[in-house]
């Protein structure tokens, strides 16, 4: 890292920056508290409520179990993502044609809209006219996402595998392509083998970027709503509701924006606090130099 | 598929077997895992209604473009891609124009509470946008923008200026401090400098932040269906018109996923080179 001077003045060059999210994130923030303390009965009149609804969403079930539900998916996706991840990344040609080629076809599912992706994966899942679907009844496989809870989990899950490994994939490889040769030479030297190499020379090299892939997927997966939303609409009864589509399902279904707005505000801090301890983790091996 | 593939990372590969076929094979599963579900979706938008509802095969038996015809010609529908792009490349260039002062701020220096802005910046990334959308269709309402293609582009810098700021800062520690010392002392003033020379210096990095906030502007969904209803409707909410009476117009809904599919393709095609290195976020 280089030194950096003290200057003060430096505050103007972020002035832009702090003034438009300000208005793009402060005020709607706000306008968020403001409902999550109050109570109104229609005609726009508001009465104070404190901290009511905060204990109402706190001992309701509802949001437990969606945060439950949250928690099983970003955890199960990161346990697929990241392996896979690295594991094709270190299967990827190096250079050339093919690499370019490779590069491309991964980029491809990260640029589609989440709502074509989620249309995608209901069209291919549907047993009448999906392949999926229709591969796997022809074999025999019970499965139906629109009933049947462990088909719809699975189909969610694929899905996000499909969307994301390559993000994964493809900030492992970057983080590959900066390994000097020389390391590789050392090794071979000292004649270690495929597994040591990768657990002394590649996994600490590519600690950086991982970090920014874990953290990156950590905060997506845990705001997803358009995808499993379109595919599954958070049934079969309340299997896939995660977090998001509970809560656009209270705010703007219900229009409950009291319990909504207090349900957003824990929502929000419970990622700021998983992303904080990432992120100071990540500061660190920053740090380090790596 | 995914599942075998995912445990094998912990085990070694037998060495006996040539490498560049396994590595091979282990490529082509995966993109074939990628490519199926497109295709099948090629596949669909190839085929009329009754074809696909009517029987099961693996390629279009009676090819159509019908249903291209049917949005390429109707206004309802290709507006639909306009409003995307015109709102996409708006939030572009805002983000850009306010994350390089900034991100330059952030690498260069020290300054009151830089440390906490920064993180408070990450945070507005972290913002789940299911919280926003509420809040922001009240905002925009109440200052006459709802439903203009400027509020989806400010509502999408939410997220785009952070991750912009992140990406620039870290391409921008890469260049050496003497370079803006070196120019100060030829006798340039911050903006000529950090236009004429500093810009082409990261050129690579403003090409990948560019590339990043196209893509969240480009894939988001709820944000900008929220903010919209008529003149300024995405492409992904049209989408939602293939559901009528008559039941979902399979063919016309595949299509229309086909076509959004094409300029992010477009745009790997030309920043294919530059991809590896964009992922790295300039910080390897």
């Amino acid at each position: 890292m280089q030194q950096k001077t003290t200057n003060h003045k430096a505050w103007f060059l972020v002035l832009p920056v702090l003034v438009l999210v300000a208005f793009s994130a402060v005020i709607p923030l706000m306008t968020v508290v403001n409902y999550s303390v109050q109570d109104t009965f229609g005609n726009n009149q508001f009465f104070w409520a404190g901290l009511e609804w905060f204990q109402e969403m706190l001992s309701d079930e509802r949001m437990w179990n969606a945060l439950q539900r949250q928690l099983m998916f970003s955890g199960i996706i990161l346990a697929i993502e990241i392996p896979l991840g690295i594991f094709v990344a270190l299967n990827m040609p190096k250079s050339g044609f093919w690499s370019s080629f490779c590069l491309v076809v991964m980029s491809l599912p990260l640029l589609i809209p989440w709502n074509v992706v989620g249309t995608i994966w209901q069209i291919f899942g549907r047993v009448d006219i999906g392949l999926l679907g229709h591969t796997l009844e022809a074999l025999g496989i019970d499965y139906n996402y629109t009933q049947d809870t462990i088909s719809a989990w699975i189909t969610i899950i694929v899905m996000d595998v499909w969307h994301w490994t390559s993000l994964v994939a493809l900030l492992a490889f970057a983080g590959l392509k900066s390994i000097p040769d020389a390391y590789y030479q050392a090794a071979r030297i000292d004649q270690a083998n495929r597994w040591k190499v990768f657990r002394f020379i590649e996994l600490p090299k590519m600690m950086g970027v991982l970090m920014i892939a874990i953290l990156l997927r950590f905060m997506d997966s845990f705001m997803i709503y358009t995808e499993p939303f379109v595919v599954t609409g958070g049934g079969p009864g309340n299997a896939t509701t995660l977090l998001s589509i509970d809560l656009v399902k209270m705010a703007l279904g219900q229009f409950d924006l009291g319990p909504a707005a207090a349900f957003s505000l824990m929502y929000f801090l419970v990622i700021l606090l998983i992303s904080w301890v990432f992120y100071t983790v990540m500061v660190n091996l920053d740090k380090k130099g790596m | 598929m995914t599942d075998a593939t995912a445990l094998t990372p912990a085990v070694t590969k037998p060495r006996s077997l040539p490498k560049v076929n396994s590595r091979a094979v282990v490529m082509t599963l995966y993109l074939l895992f990628l490519m199926l579900p497109i295709y099948w979706l090629i596949n669909m938008s190839l085929k009329t209604n009754t074809e696909i509802l009517g029987s099961f095969s693996l390629w279009p038996q009676n090819l159509t473009f019908e249903n291209y015809v049917t949005i390429l010609t109707d206004e309802a529908w290709y507006m639909g891609y306009v409003n995307s792009m015109i709102y996409v490349v708006m939030n572009t260039v805002i983000s850009l124009a306010v994350a390089l002062p900034a991100a330059y701020a952030f690498s260069r220096y020290n300054f009151l509470g830089d440390k906490h802005l920064f993180f408070w910046l990450l945070t507005n990334r972290m913002a789940p946008p299911a919280v926003f959308a509420l809040p922001f269709f009240q905002l925009y309402s109440s200052i006459g923008l709802f439903d203009t293609h400027i509020a989806v582009a400010l509502a999408h810098c939410l997220f785009n200026v952070p991750l912009a700021v992140w990406i620039l800062e870290g391409f921008m520690r890469g260049v050496p401090k003497e370079i803006d010392e070196t120019a100060y002392i030829d006798g340039y003033g911050f903006g000529r400098f950090f236009v004429k020379i500093f810009m082409p210096l990261i050129a690579s990095g403003i090409g990948v932040a560019a590339f990043f906030c196209f893509m969240f502007s480009w894939v988001e969904l709820l944000l900008s269906r929220t903010l919209t209803s008529v003149d300024a409707k995405p492409i992904a909410a049209t989408m939602t018109r293939t559901v009528g009476a008559a039941g979902v117009d399979w063919g016309v809904l595949a299509a229309a996923g086909v076509l959004t599919i094409v300029p992010g393709a477009l745009v790997i095609y030309f920043v294919r080179n530059y991809i590896a290195k964009g992922f790295a976020l300039g910080r390897v």
